[in-house]
């Protein structure tokens, strides 16, 4: 932290000073460079993170709001998601991006396992490096890649950059925009995030420009260690065009178990945002030991006339995923759309699903729902039509589609839906199917083995989804799922 | 190249083959007939290693190999080919990949290299050709929403694709109509070489119009009752299967 930091912001000094003696009660020597505070969370801890980033005043004022308001939450019980509760208080809420000096030294120390499946992705070996944590220089092809294109969008006016770095360059913008999607009241996960957000992406698409590159393919390897909660604001202007990809077809490290990211989307008149998500979280060893829990508010709201938010995601890894991105079609004629793939195998639990809710005249909206469930899986789907009696002439298409993969697991379909005007449509399809015996022996028949014959099955039971993804993006995808099923069939 | 003897087999604890013999030599083609139920798939399914037909007796050598414990598609590699009696759907993947899978999951057992995107899409559009296909049909789902006739004619595809050394047609010409007939039966022709053999198992004299056997057997009562030229379907024909299966009891 630099200097020109601790004077602009001398109450969160005093809060830095606090957490040292704290420490210092506790019995441990905390060297300030090292930046990590010892587990728990209060006040202090919201003003320690607030302090340590240089936030603007009100930021760190609505960062204790939200605390305030988590204090008053409970913990959310879901049906048919089952984990051990929480210790908020043992987890550690700033940590600065972990020194490299603490990571595996080469690839020889990193779980073999996981450089098996990064090979079988085909991922570049300074990349594998990156993945999986080891220290490697400073300067590698990615950097100068990174740089090229940063100019490039810079010329269009694009800001692209982390929130932490926004809120020194444009806080004008992150203020008018945090929490208009998800309020921190929203959930007990929105408000906790909000509380002590760590870091993440900050997109703004001026008027009329339509993005010159798909965002964040290049810059998956620096936008590692955004933290365990992570906040992403996207902001597409008046006919402006944006496509964001998140997330990363290698099983991501990290020790962090609980994960509460929140992203928020605003398309504005004739704006279009796709945003996809391919999330292999490291699900483990062996033993299941290190699994993630993934709980995300992800939301997009459609503010003007013929906006269109598109979410495509492809879900495997996490041991626990509840996540339901969403679309609040608040401009007439705007488009909402919601296409999943989401992958549960071994003991994993996933409830994902959408809701789309339905504001403005002639709004559509359309969820495609894939759930794969293998072995003891429980995968379930939660999705929430809602049309206000002010839509009139909207439409809803829902398809959930469940795939199972052996006889132990289940597949749930929880649709509501809430249409308060008669001139509403709204159409939901579910099937539930098996990957039949006879498939399979077409399958090995003609001479394909049983994993592979899954793989493929699978993969077509997911194509909808699978070309709403950006092409490269879909063929990672398909490998993903692949390696995921490995030993799933038996 | 197929040496059946005294095989058994039961499907959940019912015997179902009841001693068996069957001898197949390379460029013969050999038709099965016999009533409904009398085990004709089941053979066929056994043959091809398919799970739940308990082998209880009895062996089965292809190619001076016993292929009995073999799995599916260890047997697939080696040459032998099931058109199906009922194709079965595999929504959202394409016959195109599909194919090509197959195929190049034969050349890797094979130790031959994947084929190229453009050299499999030639071969595979000639023999769609070949079949009376049209372009598109590479691009649907594998049996996905096809008529009868069509599946059985992607059965012949994937056949040609793959160039067995021993074929068995499972009621391949059941529920064609005469054109489609005649397409099946120029596929299987052209697949007669003096290294393979075909084994088809049928009810009609129609198909052995086309395709003419060099042998033909009466599969009744989960045995082989009677063998013989390609005569005996004429006469089967004539007589049904009364007098065959009254001379076994
Ligand atoms: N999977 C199965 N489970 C139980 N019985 C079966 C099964 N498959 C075949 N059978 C029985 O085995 C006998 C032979 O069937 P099949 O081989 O299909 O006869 P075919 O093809 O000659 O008409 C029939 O009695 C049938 O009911
Ligand atoms: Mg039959």
């Amino acid at each position: 932290m630099s200097e020109t930091a601790s004077r602009t912001n001398p109450k969160g000094d005093e809060a830095i000073d606090r957490h040292l003696e704290r420490e210092y009660e506790a019995g441990w020597v905390t060297d300030i460079e090292s930046d990590t505070l010892p587990p728990g969370l209060d006040e202090d801890v919201v003003r320690f993170i607030s302090a340590k980033k240089n936030e603007p005043e009100w930021m760190t004022e609505w960062r204790l709001e939200a605390y305030r308001h988590w204090l008053t939450m409970d913990h959310p019980n879901w049906a048919h998601v089952h984990y051990p509760k929480i210790d908020f208080n043992a987890i550690s809420y700033f940590s600065a991006p972990r020194s490299q000096a603490d990571g595996p030294k080469s690839l020889d120390e990193v779980d073999p396992e996981l450089l098996r499946t990064y090979e079988k992705l085909g991922i570049p070996l300074h990349e594998q490096q990156m993945l999986a944590g080891v220290a490697v220089d400073a300067v590698f092809d990615s950097v100068s890649v990174a740089t090229t294109f940063k100019s490039k969008l810079a010329e269009a006016g694009v800001i692209f950059c982390s929130i932490s770095e926004a809120l020194q360059e444009h806080p004008e913008l992150v203020r008018q925009y945090i929490g208009s999607v998800v309020p921190y009241r929203d959930n007990y996960f929105a408000a906790l995030n909000s509380a002590v957000f760590s870091d993440g992406s900050f997109v703004y698409i001026p008027k009329g420009v339509r993005c010159p590159m798909e965002l964040s393919t290049y810059f998956r390897i620096n936008a590692q260690n955004t933290g365990q909660f992570e906040r992403t604001i996207i902001i597409a202007e008046e006919g402006s065009h944006v496509s964001y990809l998140e997330g990363c077809t290698a099983p991501q490290r990290d020790e962090n178990q609980l994960h509460a990211a929140v992203v928020e989307l605003v398309a504005h008149k004739d704006a279009k945002i796709k945003y996809s998500t391919v999330q292999n979280w490291y699900p483990g060893d062996s033993e299941g030991k290190g699994g993630i829990y993934n709980f995300v508010t992800k939301r997009g709201l459609c503010a003007g006339e013929r906006a269109h938010i598109s979410w495509t995601q492809v879900e495997t890894g996490s041991a626990i995923t509840w996540k339901y991105p969403s679309v609040i079609l608040r401009g007439d004629d705007s488009v909402g759309e919601f296409y999943s793939v989401a992958l549960a195998r071994g003991r994993q639990q996933a409830d994902t699903g959408t809701k789309m809710i339905h504001l403005g005249k002639n709004t559509r909206s359309t969820i495609i729902s894939k759930g794969i469930s293998a072995v003891r899986a429980e995968n379930s789907y939660r999705g929430l039509v809602r049309i206000a009696p002010t839509a009139d002439g909207a439409r809803n298409f829902t398809q959930c589609d469940s795939l199972l993969i052996g006889d132990q697991c289940g597949a749930h379909t929880f649709p509501y839906i809430e249409s308060r005007n008669p001139n509403a449509t709204v159409e939901h399809e579910a099937t539930t199917s098996k990957v039949s015996d006879d498939q399979l022996f077409l399958c090995r028949q003609r001479g394909l083995d049983p994993e592979k014959a899954v793989s493929m099955i699978v993969n077509g039971f997911c194509k909808e989804v699978f070309r709403e993804l950006p092409m490269e993006f879909a063929v990672e995808a398909g490998k993903l799922l692949e390696i995921s099923l490995e030993g799933a069939v038996g | 190249m197929l040496k059946i003897r005294n095989l058994q087999v039961a499907v959940e604890g019912e015997p179902i083959l009841k001693g068996l013999d069957l001898d197949v030599a390379a460029g013969e083609v050999h038709a099965i007939m016999g009533p409904n139920g009398s085990g004709k798939s089941t053979l066929a399914a056994v043959l091809a290693g398919r799970d739940g037909y308990e082998i209880t007796g009895g062996s089965i050598e292809f190619l001076g190999e016993n292929i009995a414990e073999l799995e599916p598609e260890e047997r697939a590699w080696r040459g032998v080919f099931l058109a199906f009696q009922y194709p079965v759907e595999i929504p959202g993947v394409t016959n195109l990949e599909f194919l090509r899978a197959s195929v190049d999951a034969h050349r890797a057992y094979r130790g031959e290299e994947a084929t190229s995107a453009v050299d499999f899409m030639k071969l595979a559009r000639a023999t769609s050709k070949q079949l009376r296909f049209d372009t598109d049909f590479l691009k649907r789902g594998v049996n996905e929403g096809f008529s009868g006739g069509e599946k059985k004619r992607n059965e012949l595809l994937q056949m040609l694709l793959l160039q067995p050394k021993l074929a068995l047609l499972d009621e391949t010409d059941s529920g064609l109509d005469i054109d489609a007939l005649q397409i099946v039966a120029e596929g299987v022709n052209t697949l007669r070489s003096k290294d393979r053999a075909i084994v088809m198992i049928t009810h009609y004299q129609r198909l052995l119009d086309h395709i003419v056997p060099d042998k033909v057997h009466v599969l009744s009562g989960g045995r082989i009752v009677r063998s013989g030229g390609k005569e005996l379907a004429l006469e089967l024909e004539e007589k049904g299967y009364g007098w065959l299966e009254e001379a076994a009891a």
